[in-house]
């Protein structure tokens, strides 16, 4: 018997239900507006009074309307065919709703209950199998699917049929599995799952190490991000991190790339809507938007549902993950994310913490970056969930609670700086405050000096050492003035000037600027530290200005030309001929 | 008077300077009501006691007044015949006409689906360089000035509001001086353009709290348009400070714990509904929301104008040059988000980079100058950018510059050739090839 409410108080989207029998926490209830079903999720419970948070509107709902209790959590779908959806926060098919406008209580299903797959198994009667376990795949936009015992079958079981190769719809039993006790159960390829419960099917979440190129520059030179890691982007409005959050979506190497916009703008969603569909993955060949699936509660749209869309855009990571897949998973922003469960705390008044957001605030945010990383499967397979997330700091002061406590947990931190973006220096990551805790990994350490170069990490090192004595020297000539200081240390200046405007700056507009490959990030590493390391003679700091403004010409130039083309090999040249114009011996 | 389906009650058992609370049942949450005559609205409802905000202040209630509820939300009649009109915040007319006919539709309705919008597209070309250049605006787009109250931002939005092409352009007042108010409708009557514009006007002698109805009302009235005769709306918000204010006062009434600047905890999901209405529809419609955030002292990082600058598409700064004697667009604060959508696709190949090169050349003016300031020598280069930048404010920054895109572009080539060397703009060979002057 599921139980049952009616409604006795309304305060916007909090809404006070009367029940007749038990509920739990996170309980999803429908309460009926006129016909009208709107959904709603428990956030508290005083005796016989249930706080439910509703996910649509409220207006028009009186006292005394029908409230009914699912006895589940918010739950998602999974299953194939989520590949290239567009889903709200609640994990609807936004595709699949009718109207310009969206509708209060207008639920869709997210899969395709038509579509027959093609399904291969990979288990045999006899096998052991639990949670998690591939039982056969189906090819998904060309990943290979796997069809697993589903997450909620906590026991140990022996499969006891499967069925043979050949296309099945969702729905289709493909496997029987039996218990200890003989009980059997029938698998299909759905299964649901609560979406603040992490999916722990793996043996174990080691370290992560490997390098997840992003084809940014001053991401994968300076402080790169691996597969599993976890980074954050603070920054005020204006400072790119938009432009940045989508460079990296469009370019980084995962098989699988979930976009939760959560309460951002709309445009936005729908930039990624029109351009995704056109563009071409680097590293495959294929359209982008076959490996993406798009998470959106723009900021427009109910705000609780805001809250559930991180997890539900992590639980369908964690899907994907269980496949041994590389999964890359961006969150814009998780401000939103905490101003909504601001204004939840509020209407229950709650005693407030920090800048009135609730007290367990460092709680949730530690908790979901902790469902990122790199996992071994059960059978040995690798697979992971890289987790960036977008910060908006108010006023754009990094001192306040969102930003503190991601710094806690995510082990990235890409500081969008507003001088940088006022002079066009895009992207606007701050060199010297931003950094990578991965560089300090021996694991990491030891993949790089195989897979790009032995002296990659000495070589990063000494960009970063000279980003900030040129910076230390910019501020001395600020204060005593071009002739107040040596010419060497102009040179010293100038030299951090170029690698600020041929290894950090990207134009991410430009087709060919705007993803570069770890080798041509290599080649373009050792050339500036080639030009650093050697020495110059100059009578005069105008002549240091003047002579590198020319090399910084003809770097951009580089940039922007085909690597390994003709033009290419030209403006190298023409490099290499300036400098030895001015070198010392 | 009161129709058959009005409930009426008489039993009011609080009363503040906001709201007051009346026993009531079959209410239904949003609900209008009227309080002694006054406009209220349903604002929460605990069993059987129901609390209204009313929008004028409940100065003379008493306990006993008649409380009718109307059985429905805020709503406006949306028709054809709303062009040319002039209301109050409660939609209706202050023009001394009749009542427009047409279907009531309750206001601040649905989001759309963000899967049925359009990638906004369409170039607005206002003529003022400065933003067509810089900050190029976009059909679908909504940016608001950033502005100190005595800066020019009315006459900018009232000369961009012409300039625009738009089909209707819809005037939504907060808090908005009755000067302000007569030079628009001047400045719209001289142009011939008053049978295009739809004006809901709350002035600084109305009550505050009815300015939180005049965006929802400017909006639906939009959306009329936009969607269902697929014309474009220019919507014109201004001040969207004062309207933010009125929601901090009825927040502080309702006993709400206040966050940062004593605003609502839910000032970014307030403001968020209102400026996400911009949108390009499908099948052509659009609406475009230029707004309009006063600052207290040029802070940009107080609540209203910091939430404010993370839900719109950029914002624009007027800022007096003093160098040149005029108002300009500062180059430097001001940002339009949508306009890589159009530079260089819907205006010449050499767009983005003229507008970079530009930019950063006037910023390396800014750093000579505190270098003069400071009392260092200037190097040669450093004069040619001074005097660049004097020629660049005066002939593409001001705001009563009106060009085309074409002649701005040819005026900033010329610039940029009388000035500097060709290596020293940084620009695609290609485009330097081809345009240097």
């Amino acid at each position: 018997m599921l139980t049952k409410g009616t409604v006795q108080g309304i305060i916007a989207n909090l809404v006070i239900v009367q029940v007749d029998g038990p509920v739990a926490q996170n309980e999803i209830a429908y309460i009926n507006l006129e016909g009208t079903l709107l959904m709603s999720e428990v956030i508290k419970v005083i005796g016989k009074n249930v706080f439910v948070q509703v996910f649509e509107s409220t207006r028009g709902l009186t006292v005394g309307a029908e409230v009914e209790f699912r006895g589940h959590m918010l739950e998602v779908v999974l299953g194939p065919g989520l590949l290239q959806r567009n889903l709200d926060g609640l994990e609807n098919d936004l595709d699949k709703m009718d109207g310009i406008f969206l509708k209060r209580g207008d639920y869709t299903f997210p899969l395709d209950e038509e579509k027959l797959w093609h399904f291969k198994p990979m288990a045999q009667p006899g096998d052991k199998v639990t949670a998690g376990s591939w039982l056969g795949e189906v090819d998904e936009n060309f990943q290979p699917h796997k069809i697993m015992v589903p997450f909620v079958m906590k026991d140990d079981y022996v499969v006891k049929s499967i069925v043979s190769e050949g296309d099945y719809n969702i729905y289709r039993t493909i496997a029987i599995v039996t218990d200890g006790n003989g009980k059997e159960t029938e698998i299909n390829m759905v299964q649901r799952w609560p979406v603040k419960v992490p999916v722990t099917t793996y043996r174990e979440k080691p370290r992560p190490y490997k390098l997840l190129e992003t084809g940014v520059r001053s991401i994968d030179t300076l402080n790169p991000i691996v597969e599993g890691g976890t980074g954050f982007i603070p920054g005020a409005f204006g400072t790119g991190k938009t432009v940045l959050q989508h460079a990296i979506s469009k370019q980084a190497e995962a098989d699988i790339v979930i976009i939760a916009a959560c309460g951002e703008r709309a445009n936005e969603v729908v930039e990624i809507f029109t351009e995704f569909p056109e563009l071409i993955d680097p590293h495959t060949g294929r359209k982008l938007m076959e490996r993406t699936i798009i998470v959106a509660n723009t900021s427009n749209m109910p705000v609780a549902a805001r809250e559930a869309s991180v997890y539900t855009a992590m639980t369908i990571g964690e899907y994907y993950r269980s496949m041994g897949l590389k999964v890359l998973l961006m969150a814009d922003s998780t401000s939103r994310w905490a101003q909504a469960l601001r204004e939840m705390s509020n209407r229950l008044e709650e005693l407030p913490g920090p800048d009135a957001f609730p007290m367990d605030l460092s709680a949730i945010i530690s908790n979901f970056y902790g469902r990122a990383g790199h996992v071994i499967l059960h059978n040995g397979k690798e697979g992971s969930i890289t987790f960036i997330g977008t910060v908006s700091p108010a006023g754009g002061n990094l001192k306040e609670p969102v930003t503190e406590n991601t710094k806690k947990v995510a082990r990235c931190f890409y500081a969008l700086e507003q001088e940088r973006a006022d002079k066009k220096r895009y992207p606007a990551i701050n060199p010297i405050e931003s950094y990578s805790k991965y560089i300090e990994y021996p694991e990491f350490e030891e993949y790089v000096s195989t897979h790009i170069s032995p002296d990659w990490t000495l070589k990063v090192n000494e960009i970063k050492t000279r980003l900030l004595r040129g910076k230390e020297i910019a501020e001395q000539i600020n204060i005593l003035g071009d002739d107040g200081v040596p010419v060497d240390y102009h040179i010293t200046f100038w030299k951090s000037e170029l690698i600020d405007f041929i290894v950090l700056q990207q134009d991410s507009f430009d087709d060919i600027d705007a993803v570069t490959s770890i080798e041509r990030q290599k080649h373009i590493l050792d050339l500036v530290t080639d030009i650093c390391r050697t020495d110059f003679e100059f009578d005069h700091f105008n002549d240091v200005a003047d002579y590198f403004k020319k090399l910084i010409n003809i770097g951009k130039q580089m940039n922007y030309a085909a690597f390994n083309s003709d033009s290419f090999h030209d403006y190298y040249t023409q490099l290499n001929e300036l400098v030895s114009l001015k070198r010392i011996g | 008077m009161a129709k058959a389906f009005q409930k009426i009650y008489t039993q009011i058992t609080q009363i503040t300077k906001a709201t007051c609370s009346v026993k009531a049942t079959k209410v239904g949450y949003d609900e209008l009501a009227t309080v002694d005559g006054k406009l209220a609205q349903v604002v929460k409802i605990i069993g059987d006691e129901v609390t209204l905000q009313i929008f004028e202040g409940t100065e003379g209630i008493p306990t006993n007044a008649e409380v009718i509820f109307m059985g429905k939300p805020p709503s406006l009649r949306v028709g054809a015949q709303l062009a040319g009109r002039f209301f109050n915040a409660y939609g209706d007319p202050i023009d001394g006409g009749p009542v427009p006919e047409g279907e009531e539709v309750a206001i601040g309705g649905p989001s759309v689906n963000p899967v049925r919008r359009e990638q906004p597209s369409e170039l607005i070309a206002t003529g003022i360089s400065g933003i067509d250049l810089n900050n190029t605006l976009v059909s679908g787009q909504k940016i608001p000035f950033f502005a100190d109250p005595d800066q020019p931002f009315n006459q900018v939005m009232a000369t961009v509001a012409l300039r625009a092409k738009a089909d209707k352009i819809i005037l939504g007042g907060m808090g908005m001086t009755n000067d302000d108010y007569l030079y628009f409708k001047n400045v719209f009557s001289n142009a011939g353009a008053l049978d295009r514009i739809i004006s809901f006007m709350n002035t600084t002698e109305n009550p505050a709290v009815e300015r939180l109805l005049v965006p929802d009302m400017a909006l639906t009235a939009a959306e009329y348009f936009a969607v269902s005769k697929n014309e474009k709306v220019l919507v014109l918000l201004t001040d969207m400070t004062s309207y933010a204010d009125a929601l901090s006062i009825v927040s502080n009434r309702m006993d709400q714990i206040p966050s940062k600047d004593s605003m609502p905890g839910s000032l970014y999901s307030d403001l968020a509904k209102i400026y996400e209405k911009a949108a390009q529809f499908p099948s052509g419609g659009s609406i475009t929301i230029v707004a309009v955030t006063t600052l207290s002292g040029g802070d940009i990082t107080h609540a209203v104008p910091d939430n404010t600058g993370y839900i719109t598409e950029g914002q624009l700064f007027l800022r007096r040059d003093s160098d040149v004697g005029k108002v300009i667009v500062d180059p430097f604060r001001s940002l339009s988000r949508l306009k890589q959508l159009v530079q260089g696709k819907k205006t010449r190949e050499d767009h983005p980079q003229v507008m970079n090169a530009a930019v950063r050349l006037y910023a390396d003016a800014a750093n000579a100058k505190t270098k003069l300031e400071n009392g260092f020598d200037l190097t040669d280069y450093d004069q040619r950018t001074l005097s660049f930048a004097r020629d660049y404010s005066e002939n593409i920054l001001a705001i009563d510059v009106n060009l085309d895109t074409v002649e701005m572009l040819d005026t900033t080539w010329k610039l940029l050739s009388e000035h500097f060397k060709p290596e020293e703009v940084n620009m695609k060979k290609e485009m330097v090839d081809k345009y240097w002057q």
